[in-house]
């Protein structure tokens, strides 16, 4: 569907939201407008939910330079700053999505090999992609874009701010940490199995991992010997042939990767753990990890995150004892629990997914919040710098017209470091930086769906 | 509507399901009376501080507390807090035609066999023991369209059940509807299961088959009416154009999934010609002929709501569109189908927050309730059965402690023909398992 790609802009739909200015530094907000952002904003009047101390009704935010610098009841911003009435609006830290496969035009999965560490995401990303453009109409700001889960282990993660609108390099997110991408289960089997290759078992799909780890011991192994008769100055050492493979393989198992694995059956995430400690490395997080709820204690002891859906099952057998109140029950059992889309569907409307949290288990709405801001943020390794409204902490904040919680609402403004690129407001897209054409993006965005088969 | 329904009930009985096969009959229910909820009529607006009596499976009794008399012995429901409403109800599902997507032993969504198979009735397959329905049922959801998957230009009839009972119970009616498609998916181009292209191949052979197969119906009534005038025995049954002589006759719906504009309008110009009882579905991208489909004057099931834009269309063009076709007087449906999770009725139970959705994006909250509830059940020939708060209606009715479009709302009790319904599913049962 929608193969037609029709320039098309539909009329304005005005909303009931007003800009003002306390001084006539007004700024103007223009789409496709290029300037920089002003150095102080204020957001005044707004239920500010933090996601990391709780509701402010009202509360204020003063953002300065792109970073938040004050929030509280009230706050101490220059007179010169911008003033935004948020009165009867809601403030929320940006929308953080874990597991994202969008604007990778349908290059999810290297699926060649079972193992493909060396592939990096970034080398698909395209910045034009409509998928971007409707996550961030959602208030999403962060993004983890992952391998699929054809691999056992997949390829490298990026990260993206979604800055839409600028170009590659100014989306990447500034020093975010690596993560490498493992999966387990049914996708691997079904790849492989239906060439009749290794692996078509659960059994394979684990050995294959324990293979590649043993590579890589050696290849550290011989790289060690190699410094180590350099260290001595001999001379005539001749350095092993670099292999991207192996190099990849062995930054995991010097943890200079996060491990970010896609596994629904809660003897697989047992089953991964062991491995992990065997090979000495962590695991940053499970993701979809729908049966969490059977073992959610003995993971929460490694400290083991979980990305997981709100209410997707019965799509596959591993996911037949899916239910609904996975998170809530992984969360009271000690793990820590984000919500995530694989889908450039529900990227869109991650706030209502999290909304459900408090019917499916009774989540505090602090508890729902933060289950799509600060704890993605802590599996992508930023939430040092998003994820909250906290001073010091990056201007990433969404405003909405309703509780965010709440089916009714959408993004009125996006920010992100302090600068607007969404406001709903605006005739056409609503985008302020993104000019010329769109790409669609390919496929569905779940690497359920796009597994390269 | 009252002749279709008729047929309907014949269609029923002559299914002859072995009982002793299948779950047991659910007890006769009694007087019960709910008490103190904020009742959402759909027909009749909202009453606060109502009372509702349900007595042998039907509403007795509606109105303000003032105004309702508790019958002697009835089962007092207090519901001081709780919002009361009709069960929802799913224009397009496929309940007991599927339970785990990938396995395909396990699915009857559709015979892909040949494009056209309206002698395919969904009531010979459906599963009523499905994992699925009480899943859904846990959420409001009552009552539901059955439909076969969309790969065929005609993939068959479709069912109208309820989600409890036992299977004859559950089914309501069988061959309610004729299930037709057009579009891209239809065709039968390179690739399809995997072969070369066959006919139809493309958008016009698939036309051309529709309208040779409507003519060939036409000229298998002649020949059977005149067959019959001569009590000629000889004559030999075609059950494909028996399936279609209702539908010819526009006795019964047609629900014609289409999703683009121009295949609309080629498809309707079609339908049409033949005077097909006509009711549109899908239509997510259609947004530059919204009067045009206003002017079809035929209602319009709308879904999913989460369908993605076309490329460079805004953000909040499909999540519009109740708006945009209620606000232009059109009768219109929404459908459970989370254009997110699994295509298929696992996500059924998510039909109150696509309306909830769409009241966000400017549809007028009761038509957004109607979307779900007596605009399904008119479209359907269940208008006088089913939908709303009133008096003779079906007792299907539900409970929650909130508003029942949004998300954070927890359902409490629903009752099916004034039966309350346990509230559990498989997915309950592992909840409790594991809570322990």
């Amino acid at each position: 569907m929608g193969l037609r790609r029709s320039l098309r802009t539909p009329p304005s739909r005005l909303l009931p939201f007003v800009l003002i200015a306390a001084s006539a530094t007004i700024v103007p907000i223009l789409a496709h407008a290029q300037q920089s952002p002003p150095t102080d904003i204020v957001f005044r009047g707004a239920t500010v939910m933090t996601a990391s101390h709780g509701t402010l009704s009202p509360g204020a935010v003063w953002v300065h330079a792109g970073k938040i610098a004050g929030v509280g009841a009230t706050v101490s911003a220059p007179d010169s700053a911008t003033v935004v009435d948020a009165t009867g609006l809601w403030l929320t830290p940006g929308i953080i999505d874990p597991h994202s496969h969008s604007a990778l035009d349908g290059d999810v999965n290297e699926a060649t090999s079972p193992v493909t560490p060396s592939m990096h995401m970034i080398d698909a990303f395209d910045n034009r992609s409509a998928d971007l453009y409707r996550a961030l109409a959602g208030g999403v700001t962060t993004e983890l874009l992952l391998h699929g889960s054809a691999n056992m282990i997949g390829g490298q993660a990026v990260v993206i701010k979604n800055k839409f609108g600028l170009d590659r390099d100014a989306m990447l997110f500034p020093n975010a940490p690596g993560s490498i991408k493992f999966a387990s289960g049914e996708n691997p089997k079904r790849v492989y199995g239906s060439r009749d290759q290794l692996p078509s078992t659960r059994m394979g799909n684990f050995e294959v991992m324990r293979m590649a780890f043993e590579d890589a011991k050696h290849y550290i192994a011989d790289w060690d010997a190699y410094d180590a008769k350099v260290k001595k100055g001999d001379k005539d050492a001749v350095a092993p042939k670099r292999d991207l493979k192996l190099e990849a393989l062995a930054d995991v198992l010097r943890g200079k990767l996060y491990v970010q694995i896609h596994c629904y059956r809660a003897d697989e995430f047992l089953t991964e753990e062991a491995i992990a400690k065997e090979y000495g490395y962590k695991i940053r997080a499970f993701h979809h990890a729908l049966e969490m709820y059977k073992v959610g204690p003995q993971i929460a002891a490694d400290g083991t995150a979980i990305a997981t859906f709100t209410d997707w099952w019965g799509f596959k057998d591993e996911a037949w004892d899916a239910i609904p109140w996975n998170a809530v029950m992984s969360m009271r059992q000690g793990v820590r629990v984000a919500l995530k889309s694989d889908s450039d569907d529900h990227i869109r409307r991650l706030n209502v997914e999290a909304g459900k949290m408090i019917h499916y288990g009774g989540a505090t709405e602090d508890e729902a919040v933060r289950m799509v801001t600060l704890n993605p943020a802590w599996i992508i390794g930023v939430d040092d710098r998003t994820g909250s409204i906290d001073v010091g902490k990056d201007a990433d904040l969404v405003l909405w017209n309703h509780d965010p919680l709440s089916t009714y609402a959408h993004a009125m403004k996006v920010y992100i470091d302090g600068d607007l690129f969404f406001d709903a407001s605006l005739p056409g897209w609503g985008t302020t930086h993104f000019t010329g054409v769109m790409h669609e993006g390919g496929g569905f965005g779940s690497d359920d769906e796009e597994d390269g088969q | 509507m009252i002749k279709a329904l008729a047929q309907v009930t014949i269609t029923v009985t002559c299914l002859a399901i072995p009982a002793a096969l299948l779950a047991a009959d659910t007890p006769t229910p009694k007087t019960i009376a709910i008490v103190g909820g904020k009742l959402l009529t759909v027909s009749h607006g909202a009453i606060e501080n109502g009372v509702l009596i349900l007595a042998d499976g039907k509403i007795a009794a509606v109105g303000a507390a003032a105004e309702v008399k508790i019958p002697k012995g009835a089962q007092i429901v207090d519901a001081k807090g709780l919002t009361v409403y009709p069960g929802l109800i799913d224009p397009e599902s496929n309940f007991g035609l599927t339970e785990i997507s990938a396995d395909a032993m396990s699915n009857d969504l559709e015979e892909r066999s040949d494009e056209i198979m309206p002698h395919m009735h969904v009531a010979d397959a459906f599963h009523s023991e499905t994992e699925l329905i009480p899943v859904a049922r846990l959420n409001g959801i009552t009552n539901a369209v059955v439909a076969p998957a969309s790969d065929d230009s005609i993939a068959g009839q479709d069912i109208f059940i309820q989600l409890y009972g036992s299977r004859q119970q559950m089914m309501l009616a069988a061959d309610v509807a004729l299930a037709m498609n057009y579009g891209a998916e239809q065709r039968r181009s390179n690739g399809f299961r995997g072969g070369h292209a066959t006919y139809p191949s493309t958008r016009m052979g698939l036309i051309t088959e529709l309208r040779q197969t409507f003519l060939d119906t036409q000229d298998y009534i002649a020949k059977r009416d005149a067959a019959a005038k001569k009590s000629d025995a000889a004559f030999k049954r075609d059950l494909k154009f028996e399936a279609l002589i209702p539908y010819l006759k526009g006795e019964r719906p047609v629900v014609i999934g289409v999703y683009e504009s121009y295949d609309v309008e080629t498809i309707m110009k079609l339908a049409q010609e033949f005077h097909l009882k006509i009711i549109l579905n899908h239509v997510t991208q259609t947004q530059e002929i919204l009067d045009e489909i206003a002017a079809y004057k035929v209602p319009v099931i709308i879904g999913s709501i989460y369908d993605a834009p076309r490329a460079n269309e805004r953000y909040d063009s499909v999540y519009t569109l109740p708006a945009e076709l209620a606000k232009r007087g059109v009768k219109i449906a929404i459908s459970s189908a989370d254009g997110g999770g699994p295509a298929s009725s696992h996500s059924a139970r998510n039909l109150p927050y696509a309306a909830g959705f769409a009241v966000g994006y400017g549809l007028p909250y009761d038509d957004a309730l109607k979307a779900i509830t007596l605009n399904v059940a008119e479209m359907f020939g269940f208008g006088d059965k089913l939908g709303s708060l009133d008096v003779g209606k079906m007792a299907n009715v539900v409970l929650a402690n909130g508003d029942p479009l949004d998300v954070r709302t927890d359902v409490k009790q629903v009752y099916i023909q004034g039966v309350a319904v346990p509230m559990v599913s498989r997915q309950t049962q592992l909840r409790d398992e594991y809570s322990k």
